[in-house]
């Protein structure tokens, strides 16, 4: 389980992340939200071990994150990048059997998790092409698919840490994708995802953060934290606020 | 595309293409020897008793001249595509080769001030001349691959494009360095430090060999135990870390590998330029770029290559020979333009 405590990263004599305080449950989706340059990435820099805080700290379970290394942490903390830049022809399977090096399970085992995974990211149609054939949202679907592999099948004490999974994807795979983060949060492990699509956060997030100016505006439900006037505050947006038709979600409309 | 050949093909055809490159190295030169001959007297020289009528030639040829040189040329082949494929993983970059980057200068560099300040003391004694002629080499190409590293980073990144520019600039700069010993340098030094700016497996003698091969065969057996961890490397410094890889160590040992076989590799044969950077290519274009098979098909295809790139360097010209590096820059620069316009495509 992964939980920070007043947590503070500089950049220079900047401070871009302060007074945060978090624990991502098991089986949890946390959904990160804010507008650009409010401090999500550097947030999840920092949980992923990549930004050294200048103050406050990040633990895995019991141990400081910074002390955790190798297969061991890999085993129990995956993160997926805004971007991933790979600039050589593996085939899809074999980027995401690369989820597997943090194991031993074996090849047969690991030929089942990677179809499982590319399955979960609706990506196992493109098994056997060519990394660099595919499209830009193809290869996103990839490498959650990768992500995923990471952790396959996900179970409590897992965290999972996800850029802007859907940057790049059509509507049909931003719900999707969500929806297997959902999936695999079920069965225990515990996600942040970083997000822009405030009705996508509605819909598959359980709790979410509001930053504004690298501070925690609102960290509660989507009922909570997505209201009009904290809206209209952090991202200057006029929003009517409905509860969705059929599944009862706040639904957000721009007036 | 999806992979073309199978690993087990590959790695026959390799075999069997190697095989065929040692004959033909052992061969073929200024006195040709039948094929048949050159076999027979081959197995000879490993041991196989065969009746010695008519062999004594060709065994001498053989023993002394050929098996040096093709020892010498797999050796140097092997090793320089090994580094072009350490390179290529370290920045993520198909386009990165060892000479490009700066190391085979450094090495060049090193190899000179060996050299002339050997021969401004006297002359390196024969005794432990070829291995401080190595180690020199070796600073030199480590000096340089470091630097260029470390101009390349910026806030934890490696930028490409500064780590080439970089690369150029040093190469320039250890160029004119190589011309102005070259410059001061009285006619025998001259002719030595001709032969390393271009490069040659003429004169391998067993004494310039013991080195190299000694790092081709810890270079060769170390990286492929590398080979997992340099395919998630290609995914980017950080998912590699998230994957449980040691990248820093990685980097380290990536860095410390290449400029230990450029090294060595410049100080028995002078500047090859192109090896590192056509052969894993080639066999990217063939197997996939998955290390596993990469890196043991890079040593054969890059020995090969240069035994048969050494066969021209020997035939061209004949009696006369030339050097090798001009026969690899001839085939490898074009190569070079052709990848840069198909990956602009």
């Amino acid at each position: 389980m992964l939980r920070t405590e007043n947590l503070k990263i500089r950049r220079g004599s900047k401070t871009v992340l302060t007074d945060i305080t978090l624990e991502l449950k098991p089986g949890e989706v946390l959904g990160v939200l804010g507008p650009n340059g409010a401090g999500k990435s550097t947030l999840l820099g920092a949980l992923c071990g990549e930004l050294r805080p200048d103050e406050g700290r990040v633990w895995l379970d019991e141990r400081e994150l910074s002390h955790c290394t190798g297969a061991q942490r890999a085993q129990r903390l995956a993160v997926l990048p805004q971007v991933s830049t790979l600039d050589f022809g593996f085939r899809v399977e074999e980027v995401v059997g690369m989820g597997r090096l943090p194991y031993q399970s074996g090849r047969v085992r690991d030929d089942e998790i990677v179809a499982a995974a590319l399955g979960a990211a609706d990506a196992g149609h493109l098994s056997g092409r060519s990394y660099l054939a595919l499209s830009g949202g193809e290869r996103q679907r990839v490498h959650l698919a990768r992500v995923l592999a990471q952790l396959w099948p996900g179970e409590a004490g897992q965290t999972l840490l996800l850029d802007e999974p859907t940057s790049m994807l059509d509507p049909l795979h931003q719900h999707t994708t969500l929806q297997a983060v959902r999936e695999f949060a079920d069965r225990g492990a515990a996600v942040l995802v970083i997000l822009h699509d405030l009705n996508l956060a509605a819909r598959y997030c359980d709790r979410l953060l509001l930053l504004e100016g690298g501070r925690p505006v609102a960290l509660d439900t989507p009922e909570q934290v997505l209201r009009p006037e904290s809206l209209k505050a952090v991202f200057g947006l006029e929003v009517l606020v409905q509860p969705h038709p059929e599944r009862g979600h706040p639904l957000i409309i721009a007036r | 595309m999806t992979t073309l050949v199978k690993p087990r093909t590959l790695f026959i055809g390799l075999s069997l293409l190697c095989l065929l490159a040692i004959w033909l190295s052992l061969a073929l030169g200024p006195v040709s020897l039948p094929l048949l001959d050159t076999l027979r007297a081959a197995l000879r020289l490993i041991g196989v008793p065969i009746a010695p009528d008519g062999l004594e030639q060709a065994e001498l040829i053989l023993g002394q001249i050929r098996l040096p040189r093709t020892l010498l040329g797999l050796a140097v082949g092997g090793v320089l595509a090994l580094s072009g494929v350490a390179m290529q993983g370290l920045f993520r970059n198909p386009l990165a080769d060892p000479g490009l980057v700066g190391v085979s200068s450094g090495a060049a560099l090193g190899a000179a001030i060996a050299i002339v300040g050997g021969s401004a003391f006297g002359g390196l004694p024969e005794s432990f001349g070829p291995y401080l002629l190595s180690l020199c080499a070796f600073l030199g190409g480590l000096g340089v691959t470091a630097l260029v590293y470390r101009l390349g980073r910026r806030n934890g990144q490696t930028n490409v494009a500064t780590m080439l520019l970089a690369g150029i600039a040093l190469t320039a700069l250890a160029g004119s360095a190589v011309g102005l010993f070259t410059y001061l340098a009285d006619d025998a030094t001259l002719r030595t430090l001709t032969f390393w700016n271009l490069g040659s497996l003429n004169g391998a003698s067993y004494s310039r060999l013991w080195p190299l091969l000694l790092v081709t065969a810890g270079v060769a057996l170390w990286l492929p135990r590398r080979a997992k961890a340099l395919n998630a490397l290609l995914l980017g410094e950080s998912e590699a870390g998230h994957l449980g890889i040691d990248v820093e160590g990685l980097k380290r040992e990536l860095v410390f590998c290449t400029a230990l076989g450029v090294g060595a590799a410049v100080a028995a044969a002078g500047m090859i330029g192109f090896v590192g950077l056509v052969v894993p290519h080639l066999v990217r274009l063939l197997a996939g770029p998955d290390h596993r098979v990469l890196l043991p098909a890079s040593v054969l295809a890059g020995a090969s290559l240069l035994l048969f790139a050494d066969l021209v360097a020997r035939l061209a010209l004949a009696p006369a020979e030339l050097p090798i590096g001009i026969v690899t820059a001839f085939i490898g620069a074009p190569f070079f333009l052709i990848l840069l316009l198909r990956r602009r495509a």
